[in-house]
């Protein structure tokens, strides 16, 4: 089984999980920028996190034999501190990388005007890079969010097929099929969404522009509920075909459209080195 | 004081051997680049990371990659002089991963900076990745790099194993100063019965009296060791 978690944030995990996620079929992932569980009070620090994600953390997935590709964007939290903002501003130096194949997470939090402006803005750098856009879904007050966030998609122009929404669950996910754009489900150990609930929606809603993730980041999460969603669909009655397309096809076709999602496996190399660094112990 | 003077030769100009190189779809979207950020210096925002994939990376001769060339390329149309210039170059090395940092680091001996860049090649010495070592090493480096700071460099790439024929200058620059601490590099590792890479004899001999008589000795029997394997 190959499986593809478009949507984890690997910064946040260790070499165990990538070694677990490994063994259970994850060959490659996308880590969308995010925040970090408490706020960043520069723009200095989101700069050295996107290097990250571009650098060091390729570089310690492909020692696993994981893909790794990322989304760069001034998520919905950080974009109301006004200290954060001038991030907007550099977003095109990012944008315009090799392992970036969207712009994400952007999307509402509290649904500030903050916010609103943030989203329109990223929205059209995603239109100018012509790069899919992956659009976070609030916590509270989820259903007329996600109402709110399919509006401003339709008014920004960019093409429906080219935004997933993301953290979806019963009440929501009827809409953004409605309206084109792709459906996120972030598989979670008690809150969002679960995979018995998942294999449920699949009956419901069909396998065709649904992604499946595990979000996992800092918090309590789990890096292979892709791989039990699989099992679930698996024990539900579905066949292999409907886990690869879920799991693997989907999210290929989804960020592909970047042009630059360029899959090739990687081959772990004990002494390749990042910038002179490597994750090995001991020894030079 | 240095033995220096002698500018070292300025790289190869990209341009003819990239022309040859480029299938019509990267040297239309390369020209078209060039263009718009000479009309535009904030263009080169999108356009300079995105040279990888529209040009390709191979090797193009001995001191340029295709994508360091087509990067230098967009870095000489910046309409730009002086401190502004320096300031656009060093943001973009700022965000640049490792390909970009080499490619301004390559292109610094084209760009009229004077002694503005020296933070990045100050900036690169401190790290670890050879590779950009020796991208920071070139003609730049050897023309602006102050003495001291010039015999450490060299020193670093013998620590780090980077081979000094690849080091810009060194034929000018080396002086007695370096000679010594060369030599007292090598006592250290005859001293610790480990070997003594070649190419720094040839600085050391230049000024034979920073060779004291136990090293002189240990260097005689290494010598002949040497002939013996050559012949």
């Amino acid at each position: 089984m190959r499986i593809f978690d478009p949507h984890i944030h690997m910064t946040s995990r260790t070499t165990d999980d990538y070694e677990a996620m490994y063994a259970a079929g994850v060959r490659a992932v996308v880590e969308p920028a995010f925040w970090l569980g408490q706020p960043r009070t520069s723009p200095e620090s989101f700069y050295d996190y996107f290097d990250g994600l571009l650098g060091w953390e390729p570089y310690r997935a492909a020692q696993f034999g994981i893909q790794h590709f990322c989304t760069i964007a001034l998520n919905p939290k950080e974009a109301n501190d006004p200290r954060c903002l001038p991030v907007l501003d550099e977003l095109d130096r990012y944008l315009a990388k090799d392992r970036v194949v969207a712009v994400g997470e952007i999307g509402y939090d509290s649904m500030t005007p903050e916010e609103d402006e943030a989203l329109a803005r990223q929205l059209q750098l995603a239109i100018e890079h012509e790069l899919p856009a992956l659009v976070h879904t609030p916590h509270r007050d989820k259903a007329a969010g996600t109402r709110r966030t399919l509006d401003v998609v339709r008014e920004s122009g960019i093409a429906p097929e080219l935004v997933v929404l993301d953290h979806l669950n019963e009440l929501t996910v009827g809409m953004v099929l409605d309206s084109g754009c792709w459906a996120g489900f972030s598989i979670y150990p008690k809150t969002k969404m679960s995979e018995d609930r998942m294999v449920e929606i699949l009956k419901e809603h069909g396998t065709e522009r649904v992604l499946v993730n595990s979000a996992a980041d800092w918090g309590r999460s789990d890096p292979l509920k892709t791989r039990k969603t699989a099992d679930a669909m698996l024990a539900a009655g579905f066949g292999d075909d409907a886990v690869d397309e879920v799991l693997w096809r989907n999210p290929v076709a989804f960020y592909g459209q970047s042009g630059r999602l360029e899959l090739e496996e990687p081959k772990p190399d004990e002494e390749a080195t990042f910038r002179g660094n490597s994750i090995r112990r001991g020894g030079a | 004081m240095a033995v220096t003077t002698a500018s070292p030769s300025a790289p190869p100009d990209p341009h003819p051997a990239l022309i040859s190189v480029l299938d019509d779809t990267a040297r239309t979207w390369l020209d078209e680049s060039a263009a718009k950020v000479a009309a535009d210096p904030a263009a080169v925002r999108r356009l300079f990371p995105a040279v990888r994939r529209r040009c390709g990376h191979a090797r193009l001769d001995a001191y340029w990659t295709v994508d360091e060339a087509a990067r230098a390329v967009l870095l000489t149309a910046l309409p730009l002089r002086g401190q502004a210039l320096a300031d656009d170059v060093t943001r973009l090395h700022r965000h640049g991963d490792p390909a970009e940092q080499r490619a301004v680091l390559r292109t610094l001996p084209l760009l009229d900076l004077g002694d503005l860049a020296l933070p990045l090649v100050r900036e690169t010495l401190r790290g670890n990745d050879t590779t950009l070592i020796e991208a920071a090493l070139g003609p730049y480096a050897a023309a602006h790099l102050p003495d001291a700071e010039y015999r450490q460099a060299v020193l670093k790439c013998v620590f780090c194993e980077i081979p000094l024929d690849r080091v810009t200058g060194l034929d000018t620059r080396a002086d007695r100063e370096l000679a010594r601490m060369l030599a007292d590099f090598a006592h250290e590792r005859l001293a610790a019965g480990r070997d003594v890479p070649q190419d720094i004899l040839p600085v050391v001999r230049a000024f034979p009296d920073v060779i004291g008589a136990e090293l002189k000795h240990a260097l005689t029997d290494r010598l002949t060791d040497i002939l013996k394997e050559e012949s």
